[in-house]
């Protein structure tokens, strides 16, 4: 971990950038330019939507619109600038119909479109300094994911680094509390506390389903920084369904 | 990781992600599964970090705002009518 975590290092010559775009690790960058086609339904879609069906855009408007808003955050402070931002991209995406390829799916080639929208205005809003220190003290916090407490220590005889406090079961719950509204509050509150790219990690994997090297080519990140960046986002989730759901 | 090669319970969550995104080298890989069959503390823990995606996947379902709902719909008939 301590490898990792020294990549994340500020690099204060680069002070002028966002701290999402400082290199991290270069020679590690993915290379996959490989295609990939579209979902089935896309073409379709697409072909609807520059056709001018409004009832196509408004499906897509009410299922993508909330994401896009909720992801802008993690980038502008302002709840009005993050729906701005959202509403800009479905322009960006009427203007770019024409000239979308297919190369991704739909769905990717909007939150791409939003992802760059949102970090040219969050830098624009300048939350320079004090923003960066705080979200990089934040993510450089090497926190283990489980509390060291919970394991037996590691000069225990029979079971050095063993659970002392193994989890108790709470994934069996019906689906309708795991998934249930206010279990997804909370996790929206959890998500909303994230320092910011552990959050838009987590939100364009988890939350929608995108895949890794999408993520990394939109964030500009190494797929190891990838990983340790959804690794301590879904711990810090699921430490917090944890003590929501665990039986008392 | 000890000298003989297994790993613990407090490695083994670290490595979650890794292991769920296909990452862990060949070896890891293997002993990381091991760990898993002796150890029901460790697949529990598995399952919950497969529970927490499934409960994350949930949160993308939100009503969108009426009031943007109405101003993207203006947008798109404008832009229909360009």
């Amino acid at each position: 971990m301590n490898l990792v975590v020294a990549a994340f290092s500020p690099q204060p010559s680069k002070s002028v950038l966002g701290w999402w775009q400082w290199p991290l690790e270069r020679t590690e960058l993915p290379h996959h330019d490989h295609v990939r086609t579209a979902p089935p339904g896309d073409a379709e879609l697409v072909a609807a939507l520059r056709a001018g069906d409004e009832r196509a855009f408004v499906d897509l408007v009410e299922q993508l619109h909330p994401s896009l808003v909720r992801l802008a955050r993690s980038w502008v402070d302002s709840p009005a600038v993050a729906e701005e931002v959202a509403q800009e991209t479905w322009l960006g995406v009427l203007r770019g119909l024409d000239s979308f390829e297919s190369r991704s799916s739909l769905k990717t080639w909007i939150f791409r479109i939003l992802v760059n929208r949102a970090k040219t205005r969050g830098e624009r809003e300048s939350r320079t300094i004090s923003f960066t220190d705080a979200a990089w003290r934040d993510d450089s916090s090497d926190a283990p994911s489980v509390d060291a407490d919970r394991f037996l220590g590691p000069d225990h005889q029979r079971w050095p680094q063993h659970w002392a406090a193994p989890p108790q079961r709470w994934d069996e719950l019906p689906e309708e509390r795991l998934l249930g509204d206010e279990t997804r509050a909370l996790i929206e509150r959890e998500i909303a506390t994230l320092p910011p790219a552990q959050r838009q990690v987590i939100e364009l994997r988890d939350v929608e389903g995108l895949n890794g090297d999408e993520v990394c080519r939109m964030l500009d990140l190494t797929p190891g920084n990838q990983r340790v960046l959804l690794h301590r986002a879904r711990s810090h989730v699921r430490r917090a369904l944890e003590r929501y759901l665990e039986p008392a | 990781m000890s000298v003989t090669g297994e790993i613990t319970c407090q490695e083994l969550v670290e490595l979650v992600t890794s292991y769920l995104e296909g990452a862990l080298p060949e070896k890891e890989r293997v002993l990381f599964e091991q760990h898993l069959v002796i150890c029901r503390a460790c697949s529990t823990h598995l399952d919950q970090v497969r529970a927490t995606q499934r409960a994350l996947r949930g949160v993308g379902r939100a009503q969108i705002d009426p009031g943007a709902r109405a101003k993207l719909i203006d947008a798109f008939r404008e832009w229909k009518s360009q």
